[in-house]
């Protein structure tokens, strides 16, 4: 009975005991400065309260003995202190350390641009890509609008900071493509191949980029393919210039979905309304498929495949600049397969795997003949008529893997590692009057890369990324080591960032027929950048040194004593806010570049470098009509041009002639109607899409060519002074499920 | 004997009472903060009430209701912010909360739907115009699975009303479609019978100065 009273007794103290104490304090940051809104309690307990906006806090709380006092806000670290609850408490002072965020840290972004929705933070988005008026729907097109890249016409690619087409690689994936644009006729630029709407993220970095990707001496596009769509979906396009459809399944358990697409493009209707200068007996035609499938494997994984097919045909007949009577009839045909298999995981707690397979084969049969006016073929033996006549097939096949694993350390650090390995054929067989039957050419390649990088966050205010890769190339026989290293520091409300990395870059096929002993060429970048990012605009500002060593000579022998640099500085600014409605970009490079290779007497300015260039880019959406507009307008100042000739008395190359181009203007302009958009249970959207490039008809030279003798020279101009593009896209979505949902309400 | 079982059942009686008491601590509680929603709503304390609900739900270690609660607070605090800048990181906030709910409940319900939904048009304020393809999908499927989780619940009629109210006319939105949903969700608002005395009862209030504004 005593012990039932002793229970009895306990659970009347234990009721009388809710006695309170009082707990409160002052809550600073790791500045000193008073914390608001920070949630404090008695860990386990409903006690607790919220600092104001002097970081004082006071509560009563019932609960007796050790406790843990815990304070959180978002943005710091979490911060417990024991406390005694049965002694009257002193007022408390509690200093947090701010948490290492991804949001509000620091990210390296000297050289590269960001364009997707993988950051929040976007510089252009895909659909900035279609919007711009100049860019006539092209990825690289829309690029050109940024600093850092040079305004060529005359031939695919991007040329960035001084660097040749060829020195910018592009990247799906993680994985390089080769042959990223469509094959081209000379003095001509080709589009890409692919569709900005297959992308939701788009990197472009002008120098000093990560480790995890090598062999490009000034540039990398990166390019990540877009995951699962939302919906099924068919697609009907109609345009000026041909048609396409395409159809895309979701499964029902929105964990997997293909598609098929196919575009045809014939010049032929086109041509006959725009006349173009080049005489095109062949009108060009392509036609390309492509297939996708994607599969969550996990909610974290996803594995994605893209395949892409192209056949195409084109011939043109041109003036010869050596002959007023004879014509020039180029040829060419283009088998293209592109394959690109992903694979994304998070592996446990730490670890993620990037893995990528890709496999490519491209032929190109390009045959040029030498005519009269009649168009009939000549055969004139007799320099440099002689060589006119020519057959070129050339083939090539990458096959590649790659294997990124990312471990996070602490907080935001992060420790990359990863390899690839890149297996290639090319074989060119070359056939005129001197080489028949034809001289052939073969190269196999083994390319490995192993590398690593690390990202190490100090503070949120500043960050670096160091890195390096090994690369070793087995049709080289040689390695090298490409160290990088950038760092970012908060200054107020913008951020500085630097970077540093050496580049290799293998010397392109055709010039190892000459020479097998050719080295990797290099280059070495400097880069500063300061750069302010708030809802509504971004400006951005850097300046750079490049620095290129054993670049590909070609004369007197085929070998690497080709040297140079390029310096420069460039401005950006993209406002939302400013203009209501009204999106607008200006940027600005300055470039000062200079070169000795190929077959260049002396360090000179290539041919592919003006010095200023300016684009503004304005897009506006007009609701009341549905219509967006928009205008683009680029301006370069002129590029130099060389005639270099043969002097055989000193055995030496001298600049016969040299000029500067007039400058470059181009203001485009792209009218988007989207009639049915935002119409309430619309199963079909509509875009039409009117563009016009170089609007006030500019005359644009890229180039000169000159004849064989010197006394000729011609200007290289686009084939007609304007694009006009008229289209119209249509989507279907065939997922029912709202519908079905709704009529159940 | 007698003894013994007088104690075993004074025992029970105190553990029960306990139990009970703990539980009614639980709902007090909870009752106490529900009915300082809409008043935290308007004076300011959106974030205090957020607090106070998070350290319910981390003391009961168990209950999805008061992370729901706090995700709701935090998220409707993110629409009132002034500085975009902030935003992102106070929705992240909800989020967070909105998983821990999800968890406990062992999976997304209708009520979590409705706050992912408004999670996401959260995100897109900050930037609408580049914004919109992304969160803007992401919202209105939450809607979408809100609704078919729950075809009782007004919420997401009502969510849905207000995107329609905010879009321009030439989009499909304005006032007209917004006023059929509000009506729509008013009267499924007084039908709606909350499972529990805590469960989510909020949203009449504001369809109705929704559905003023519509006229």
């Amino acid at each position: 009975m005593r012990s039932v009273s002793i229970l009895l007794l306990l659970i009347l103290t234990g009721l009388a005991g809710y006695a309170q104490t009082t707990v409160s304090g002052r809550i600073k940051d790791n500045k000193g400065r008073p914390a608001a809104g920070v949630s404090i309690t008695i860990k386990d307990s409903y006690d607790g309260a919220t600092s104001d906006s002097l970081g004082r806090f006071s509560f009563k709380t019932t609960e007796k003995g050790e406790h843990l006092l815990s304070a959180s806000s978002v943005g710091y670290k979490p911060f417990e202190l024991k406390v005694n609850l049965d002694a009257v408490l002193q007022p408390i002072e509690i200093v947090l350390r701010e948490e290492l965020n991804e949001l509000t840290a620091v990210t390296v972004t000297a050289g590269s641009f960001e364009a997707g929705d993988s950051k929040r933070t976007t510089v252009l988005s895909s659909l900035d890509i279609v919007t711009t008026a100049s860019a006539n729907a092209d990825i690289t097109g829309a690029i050109k609008t940024l600093p850092g890249t040079q305004q060529v016409g005359e031939k695919e690619g991007l040329f960035v900071r001084g660097g040749s087409g060829e020195e910018a690689k592009v990247f799906i994936d993680g994985t390089v493509v080769n042959n990223f644009f469509f094959s081209s006729v000379p003095d001509i630029a080709s589009r890409g191949r692919f569709s900005p709407f297959l992308f939701k993220g788009t990197v472009f970095s002008s120098g000093g980029y990560s480790a995890l990707y090598g062999q490009a001496l000034s540039g990398a596009l990166i390019l990540e393919t877009i995951d699962l769509p939302e919906n099924s979906s068919a697609s009907l396009g109609i345009s000026s210039v041909g048609l396409s459809t395409g159809y895309q399944q979701l499964a029902k358990n929105k964990r997997s979905s293909w598609g098929i697409g196919y575009n045809y493009t014939n010049l032929y209707p086109y041509f006959k309304l725009v006349k173009q200068t080049p005489d095109y007996f062949t009108v060009p035609a392509f036609h390309n498929g492509e297939a996708n499938f994607r599969i969550k494997t996990s909610k974290t994984g996803i594995i994605k495949f893209y395949g892409y097919f192209n056949y195409s045909d084109l011939g043109l007949r041109r003036k010869d600049i050596d002959s007023a009577a004879l014509k020039d009839a180029f040829s060419l045909k283009n088998f293209n397969v592109y394959t690109n298999l992903s694979w994304k995981e998070k592996l446990g707690k730490h670890w993620k795997v990037n893995a990528g397979l890709g496999y490519s084969n491209n032929i190109d049969k390009i045959g040029n003949e030498l005519q009269n006016e009649q168009n009939i073929k000549q055969q004139i033996v007799q320099e440099p008529y002689d060589t006119k006549d020519f057959y070129v097939r050339s083939g090539g096949i990458l096959a590649q893997a790659k294997l990124v694993f990312e471990r996070r350390i602490t907080g935001l650090s992060l420790l990359r590692i990863g390899s690839e390995y890149l297996y290639s054929e090319d074989q060119t067989d070359f056939t005129n009057r001197y080489n028949n039957p034809a001289v052939n050419s073969f190269f196999r390649e083994h390319f490995n890369a192993v590398f690593a990088e690390t990202d190490i966050y100090v503070t949120n205010g500043l960050a670096a990324k160091l890195g390096g890769r090994f690369e070793r190339s087995s049709i080289l026989d040689k390695s090298n080591i490409a160290p990088r290293a950038s760092l970012a520091y908060k200054i107020g409300k913008g951020q500085a960032s630097f970077a540093y990395g050496i580049f290799y870059q293998k010397p392109e096929r055709g010039y190892l027929f000459f020479n097998e002993n050719l080295q990797y060429q290099r280059a070495t970048h400097y880069i500063a950048n300061y750069q302010q990012i708030s809802t509504g605009y971004t400006f951005r500002s850097e300046i750079f040194y490049k620095k290129y060593k054993d670049l590909t000579t070609t004369f007197p022998d085929t070998s690497n004593n080709g040297y140079g640099d390029a310096k420069g500085i460039e401005f950006f600014w993209r406002d939302k806010k400013t203009f209501k409605g009204v999106d607008y970009w200006i940027s600005y490079s300055f470039l000062d570049t200079k070169r000795s290779y190929l077959n260049y007497p002396l360090a000179l300015t290539p041919n592919f470098a003006a010095r200023h260039t300016s684009s503004l880019v304005i897009k506006k959406f007009l609701t009341n009509i549905k219509t967006q507009f928009n205008a683009s307008y680029t301006f370069a100042t002129g590029r130099p041009y060389y005639r270099f000739s043969y002097n055989s008395s000193n055995n030496k190359y001298v600049i016969a002639d040299q000029g500067r181009t007039i400058t470059y203007n181009n203001l485009s302009l792209s009218v988007n109607y989207l009639p049915n958009i935002g119409k309430q249970g619309a199963k079909r959207f509509v875009v039409w899409v009117f563009s016009v490039t170089n609007v006030l008809g500019n005359n644009q030279v890229y180039n000169y060519n000159y004849s064989y003798n010197g006394s000729r020279k011609e200007a290289v101009t686009p084939p007609a002074a304007k694009f006009i593009f008229l289209g119209c896209f249509l989507s279907f979505g065939v997922d029912r499920s709202e519908d079905i949902i709704n009529s159940n309400l | 004997m007698i003894r013994k079982t007088f104690l075993l059942s004074v025992v029970l009686l105190t553990v029960s009472v306990a139990l009970f008491a703990q539980s009614e601590k639980y709902t007090g509680a909870m009752k106490a903060s529900i009915s300082l929603l809409d008043t935290a709503l308007y004076n300011g304390t959106l974030a205090d009430l957020a607090n106070r609900f998070e350290r319910i739900g981390e003391a009961e270690k168990t209950q999805w209701l008061p992370y729901y609660y706090a995700s709701y607070c935090v998220v409707m605090s993110s629409f009132m912010e002034k500085d975009k800048s902030k935003t992102d990181a106070i929705a992240d906030r909800a989020e967070a909360l909105i998983t821990k709910a999800e968890t406990l409940n062992g999976g997304e319900n209708s009520e979590t739907c409705v706050i992912r939904s408004m999670i996401a048009s959260s995100h897109m304020m900050v930037d609408p115009q580049t914004r919109y393809m992304q969160y803007g999908q992401v919202s209105s499927a939450h809607i979408t699975k809100a609704k078919s989780l729950d075809p009782t619940n007004p919420r997401p009629v009502y969510l849905e009303g207000q995107a329609k109210f905010y879009t321009p006319e030439q989009f499909g939105g304005g006032k007209a479609p917004a006023k059929e949903l509000f009506e729509k969700a008013m009267v499924m608002f007084d039908t709606f019978k909350p499972a529990t005395e805590l469960s989510p009862a909020w949203g009449k209030t504001s369809t109705q100065y929704f559905l003023a504004q519509t006229k």
